[in-house]
């Protein structure tokens, strides 16, 4: 019976899948879905996994940049699409910028965004934990979105992901955007840069972000 | 003519004087924002009264009353929303949020001492906060255009008159004598600006137009509170939102 359930876990988790496409690539065939593991269960064990190496350095409740940064580097970066990010709050305009605009635009907003993301984790107490809401279908979609609530506080706090499916990650998901209390991350930024390209264009748009994480960094 | 009376026609008053007198510039417009010189200006003018009394006053708030006393604060005041939540979480007809609620503030008001000691949060029961603007909103009342709310900050039609209700529902509006709640809403202000120190200094470096940035996560946010969600039970997991985000990496 025991077999069985674990069976019926590896089943659910996409270890199916991943059996099913290893022998798809053995005997020459593409398979159509790469998803290696359920998006819910990828997105609880890497935020709960991200919240117990928070809660277990000081430095780094304490907001230390640094050391945020390189904790991002390694555990987190691989997970998230920042080319998607920065495409989608572009726009359009996304099109006309040249490839050295485009990775220029990429390393600014990613720094960015990493700000965003040490405030939060500077927020988190002991006893915080995540609730990832459970999966109902099966993930056939290529792209889904997980919601999740970060409680212990007196407020459960709302976090959703966009989730792609790609066949670059061990995982089989990569996160391209992020809500925190019913507001998503990427779009709030479209009006601003925006602003930003019609009044000096996409140079300009570069060399205020660059100027603010600059500054950001002085502090 | 009390008091509460003469706030509601301030706030209405104000909300048409900045309908009134905006100007309405063409070029690189939000369509929900037609009044944004105006709002930007009573935004300045916010941040201007910010900065010179409730930020210094909440910073010594935060440094120098005993943590205990600023907990109990926050939990009366915490508790007297929780109330009026669990009725605007009924009457948006979601039973578990007014469940949850409504017994965390029966908890906290029965053995927390009017919500001076906040048991709720300890067993487990957590708040679901809910106002009349959210209520108006599941019931179809459309948002109206944003506005820049001397004071109260980021708003719009529709959830000024929810906050009008808001504040005459809350009890502590009944309170007597007056002096006492001046004070109590004197302290709950502050206490409230105090829990929000330092994201403020968050904001302005993630921000690259702090005005573009609040209104549009005030915009975003609003909308995802009073959208009707059709299958609770479905909430874990959506294709997507059935929404595709549309991509230009590609």
């Amino acid at each position: 019976m025991r077999t069985f359930n674990i069976f019926l876990r590896f089943v659910r988790q996409g270890s199916l899948r991943l059996i099913l496409a290893t022998l798809g690539m053995v005997i020459g065939i593409q398979a159509p879905v790469m998803a290696l593991e359920a998006p819910d269960a990828f997105m609880q064990r890497l935020s709960s996994d991200m919240l117990d190496t928070v809660r277990k350095d000081p430095a780094l409740k304490a907001g230390d940049l640094q050391k945020i940064a390189s904790l991002v580097d390694t555990r987190l970066v691989e997970h998230i699409n920042f080319k998607r990010m920065t495409a989608s709050a572009i726009g359009p305009a996304w099109r006309q910028a040249t490839p050295e605009q485009q990775k220029r635009l990429i390393e600014e907003f990613k720094v960015l965004l990493m700000r965003s993301y040490s405030g939060a984790l500077a927020q988190v107490k002991d006893n915080y934990t995540i609730v990832v809401k459970p999966l109902r279908a099966p993930a056939t979609d290529s792209e889904v979105v997980i919601r999740s609530e970060l409680r212990g506080g007196n407020e459960p706090v709302a976090i959703e992901y966009r989730l792609e499916q790609t066949p670059d990650t061990a995982s089989g998901w990569r996160i391209y955007n992020f809500n925190l209390l019913g507001v998503w991350l990427v779009d709030n930024y479209r009006t601003q840069f925006a602003q930003e390209i019609n009044a000096k264009g996409i140079d300009g748009l570069i060399a205020t972000l660059s100027e603010r994480n600059k500054a950001n960094n002085r502090k | 003519m009390n008091g509460r009376c003469v706030l509601a026609l301030l706030l209405a008053t104000l909300t048409l004087l900045s309908v009134g007198c905006a100007s309405v510039s063409g070029q690189g417009q939000h369509p929900q924002d037609p009044y944004e010189t105006t709002n930007r200006q009573v935004s300045d003018f916010n941040d201007s009264i910010d900065r010179s009394l409730l930020k210094p006053v909440a910073t010594q708030y935060k440094q120098t009353v005993p943590e205990v006393l600023q907990s109990g604060v926050k939990n009366v005041f915490g508790n007297l929303t929780d109330i009026w939540s669990t009725a605007n979480n009924a009457m948006q007809l979601k039973p578990m949020e007014t469940a949850e609620t409504g017994l965390r503030a029966a908890v906290n008001s029965v053995f927390g001492i009017y919500g001076l000691i906040d048991w709720g949060t300890r067993i487990g029961l957590q708040r679901h906060n809910a106002d009349f603007g959210q209520t108006l909103g599941y019931w179809g009342v459309p948002s109206g255009p944003f506005v820049v709310l001397p004071i109260f900050g980021p708003s719009n039609v529709r959830d000024t008159v929810g906050l009008v209700v808001d504040m005459d529902q809350n009890l502590w509006s009944h309170v007597d004598p007056t002096a006492t709640r001046y004070t109590g809403t004197a302290l709950r202000v502050i206490d409230k600006r105090a829990e929000f120190l330092g994201m403020d200094q968050q904001l302005d470096q993630v921000a690259l137009d702090k005005y573009a940035f609040i209104r549009d996560a005030y915009l975003q946010r609003r909308k995802a509170q009073t959208q009707r969600v059709k299958d609770d039970k479905d909430r874990g997991y959506g294709p997507a939102d059935g929404i595709k985000e549309e991509r230009y990496d590609q």
